[in-house]
């Protein structure tokens, strides 16, 4: 960090004589081999199996390691604290926990960690979001039942057999469960969260390479590196300090003056200067984020066969090469399936699945949608959040593509809704009329998680109702399947039948993007668009 | 004078009630602030009827407001989303906000009365046509665009500033936001003191102290700014409430983790707790400026506590 110039201490020292209060020569929060990093405020208390945004996420994956953890780079599941997860029967799995590891309090993890963190994280008593996670376990419905009060504390799809092995059993088959055991919600917990709850609220102990060396709620957080970290993956700088904006802008102008270290969400707006402010210090790249618009299937006008047509028509009539290239500016691709490239080739992706319905065809649009008998209630109205995101520049830009394309200028129009708790809220109460922007970021890279949350019918996201037989069936199928390639294949039939119903509009799949300065290296962001911390190198 | 107090006291009262009961209404309206908890996805039925139940939410609207104005009574803001007390979010975020307003509003007396009464005392000399330019230009100038300008250049460009402010966010630091802040309050306090004084200039008891043969210094500051400066603390008065509320702006710009920042953030978030709290407290500010305003103004002109 550079210190004042002497115009700077000119200025500070009028400053001091006017109020006494001092100006620091650097930030106060980096010094040797620590680095500062933008954040924002998290959502939720910092529980696991309750954090269910990025930004408390990020936190976590510092502080904790679960059985599996996803590789930065090619975001496969590698075993972490797992020895061994083994199964004959794709239904009851036998999970060994490594011998060695501790928390950073010094207590060792064992089988009984992870059994009593997943019955606290299924407890609908604790009202943990991301308590559906365990939804594969036996016994679910009666400690989490839909409604009405639970008949059980702990699931009975679990058993500790061993200080260091327990036994899972699910309520179906799922050959991926172990690879979805990455997944923050499934961390271990040391006894200190269950007798001191408030007090491992304040500062959360985990068994990661980084320990919490304070938190001041709203503003910052300083984690520091813990030396006992018996992984394989220790943290290569001294510590993180992440401190909380309100505006990714100031962080990003924080960065060009060498104030913050790095920052993981550049706005749009600076898009245009990056490359040639950071000086090839800004990162690009794909992560497990795919947009669509969404449908509500329980509108009877858009669930006919007709409708179908106007559908793919409509995905037809999208210029997504020119909205991602002048509105996002390349941060964004134009997609071509219904899952994500971080997948890889193996893991399910497939470009160019959606073929001739995603390519932008205006004559094919408009032969579409006439076929199909025309748009259903005569106007599209795309609902979207209008708060956050800039999701009006984009709305915008494909309706005007629509309009374009259909050659109706009041096609198509964006509906905005003032706030995102209210936009969750009326997509809740099925008011919507017609499409709505969806976001999908992916909880752990597999194609089921693209495909079986969001189009399965009732499933917990699948919020345009979508329903199909055929495709249920062949997620069931794919779930059994014990080996990975014929699985990940049967998904990919099952996405065709999404693409056939155009059941929802890829539109592109988003990039995470990071800036940072000349005192960072070897910075990189992994799938889930979150830098990879422990990896970076200060000075 | 014991009466105008106690009348004034009493009128607040319906002010306050009026004022919270329409924003715990405007909040509501809304929806439902479950929906937007859990992320893009829906919370599941169960987990959401449980929270909604923890922050009493399932209650009907009306029996909502008396629990709250209840607890209130009490010291009790309820519980932000976070799982944090309302009270701790306020006592982190309004000493903050109340040093920014102090340096904002220190700029608006000091160099605002200070001007005025300079450019009053010369009025068509070419520091008054000055520095009217000067202010018409700062009113006309949105907060946003010379917070952000002078961030860029003090900060980034010249470096002689940080960018943004630390959490501790000291005197300091909070020069620059504060003279932001105060800009457009500023310039209108410069120029409605040159106006009153230059207004006052002409009265009679100007020329009679004059003629007294009082030193220019004491005819300035004992006759003249003293009768000038009613509507001047009538502004600046009711200037400090909107000034810890309408910091958001230059709060955003510069991190600063205030009032407005919560307040922001609770409206994102749709957090109920939050902003009826914060909006609360900053009505009881508003009201308390606005008591002292008129108090000060029955101290200032006598007349006034006999109307």
């Amino acid at each position: 960090m550079r210190g004042p110039t002497r115009a700077g201490r000119a200025a500070c020292a009028i400053a001091a004589a006017l109020t006494m209060a001092g100006c620091g020569g650097g930030g106060g929060f980096g010094g040797a081999g620590v680095l500062t990093s933008s954040w924002g405020d998290p959502q939720n208390p910092l529980e696991p199996a309750n954090t269910n945004e990025v930004q408390g996420g990020k936190v976590l994956d510092m502080v904790f390691r679960g059985l599996k953890k996803y590789d930065p780079r090619t975001g496969r599941a590698v075993n972490m604290l797992a020895e061994r997860i083994s199964t004959p029967d794709s239904r009851t799995f036998t999970v060994t926990v490594r011998d060695g590891w501790r928390f950073s309090n010094g207590e060792p993890v064992t089988a009984r960690s992870f059994v009593d963190a997943w019955n606290y994280g299924a407890s609908l008593r604790n009202n943990q979001k991301n308590a559906y996670f365990f939804g594969y376990i036996d016994g679910y419905d009666r400690v989490h039942p839909a409604a009405g009060r639970q008949r059980a504390d702990t699931l009975s799809g679990l058993r500790v057999t061993g200080p260091r092995s327990f036994t899972v059993r699910l309520n179906q088959k799922f050959a991926g469960f172990p690879d979805t055991l990455g997944y923050i919600a499934y961390a271990p917990l040391p006894r200190a969260f269950f007798t001191d709850h408030a007090g491992w609220l304040r500062k959360p102990v985990g068994d990661g390479p980084y320990q919490i060396a304070s938190y001041t709620k709203g503003s910052a957080m300083t984690l520091k590196k813990w030396n006992g970290y018996p992984g394989p993956d220790p943290a290569r700088n001294e510590g993180v300090t992440l401190l909380v904006y309100t505006d990714s802008n100031t962080a990003y102008t924080d960065v060009l003056a060498g104030n913050l270290d790095l920052v993981d969400d550049v706005p749009a707006t600076q898009l245009k200067n990056v490359r040639t402010d950071l000086d090839g210090r800004y990162i690009n790249t794909p992560a497990g984020i795919l947009q669509t618009l969404a449908f509500p299937y329980y509108d009877p006008k858009w669930n006919t066969a007709g409708a179908r047509k106007v559908r793919t028509g409509l995905s037809m009539a999208i210029n997504r090469a020119q909205i991602t290239q002048t509105i996002f500016r390349r941060t964004r691709t134009p997609a071509t399936d219904w899952t994500s490239p971080v997948l890889g080739t193996a893991g399910g992706f497939q470009d160019g699945l959606c073929g001739p319905a995603c390519a932008y065809d205006p004559a094919g649009a408009r032969r579409l949608v006439r076929e199909g008998g025309g748009i259903p209630g005569g106007q599209l109205k795309i609902t979207y959040n209008a708060d956050t995101g800039s999701h009006k520049q984009w709305v915008d830009a494909v309706c005007n593509s629509i309009n374009n394309a259909l050659g109706d200028d009041k096609a198509c129009v964006g509906n905005p809704v003032g706030t995102f708790a209210d936009f969750r809220n009326q997509i809740g109460q099925h008011r919507m009329s017609g499409p709505f922007r969806a976001g999908w970021q992916m909880d752990y890279p597999l194609i089921q998680n693209f495909l079986q949350p969001l189009y399965y019918t009732g499933a917990s996201s699948n919020d345009g109702q979508w329903s199909n037989k055929q495709f249920d069936r062949l997620v069931d199928r794919a779930n059994a399947e014990t080996d990975r390639a014929a699985s990940v294949r049967l998904f990919q039939e099952a996405e065709k039948v999404v693409r056939d119903n155009m059941a929802a509009i890829p539109l592109w799949y988003q990039n995470g993007s990071a800036g940072y300065t000349a005192r960072l290296s070897r910075v990189a962001l992994n799938p889930f668009s979150v830098p990879v911390y422990n990896e970076i190198k200060v000075g | 004078m014991g009466r105008y107090v106690a009348r004034r006291l009493l009128q607040m009262i319906p002010v306050f009630i009026g004022a919270t009961l329409l924003i715990f209404l405007m909040v509501n309206v809304m929806g439902d602030p479950i929906a937007g908890l859990c992320g893009e996805r829906a919370c599941d039925p169960a987990t959401a009827a449980q929270l909604k139940r923890e922050f009493g939410l399932d209650q009907p609207l009306w029996r909502q407001y008396v629990t709250y104005m209840g607890n209130v009574f009490t010291g009790n803001f309820g519980t932000a989303f976070n799982g944090q007390p309302v009270t701790e979010l306020m006592a982190a975020a309004f000493p903050v906000t109340i040093r920014l307003t102090i340096v904002a509003v220190a700029f608006e007396i000091v160099v605002g009365i200070a001007l005025g009464v300079v450019t009053g005392l010369r009025r068509g000399h070419p520091v008054d046509t000055g520095v009217l330019l000067a202010t018409l230009v700062v009113i006309s100038v949105p907060t946003f665009v010379t917070g952000l300008l002078l961030q860029l250049l003090l900060g980034v460009s010249w470096g002689w500033i940080k960018p943004s402010v630390s959490p501790a966010a000291s005197f300091g630091e909070l020069i620059v936001p504060g003279l932001v802040l105060a800009s457009v309050s500023l310039a209108y306090v410069t120029r409605l003191t040159r106006t009153t004084i230059a207004e006052n200039k002409r009265a009679d008891y100007v020329r009679t102290a004059t003629a007294k043969g009082l030193p220019r210094r004491r005819v300035v500051t004992r006759h003249l700014l003293r009768n000038s400066l009613i509507p001047v603390v009538t502004f600046i008065g009711t200037d400090i409430g909107a000034l810890m509320g309408g910091a958001i702006v230059t709060e955003r710009i510069f991190n600063i983790h205030g009032v407005g920042y919560q307040l922001y953030q609770g409206i994102l978030r749709q957090n109920t707790q939050t902003v009826v709290g914060f909006v609360t407290v900053l009505v009881l500010v508003f009201l308390l400026a606005n008591l002292l305003v008129d108090l000060l103004y029955a101290v200032l002109d006598p007349r006034i506590r006999y109307a």
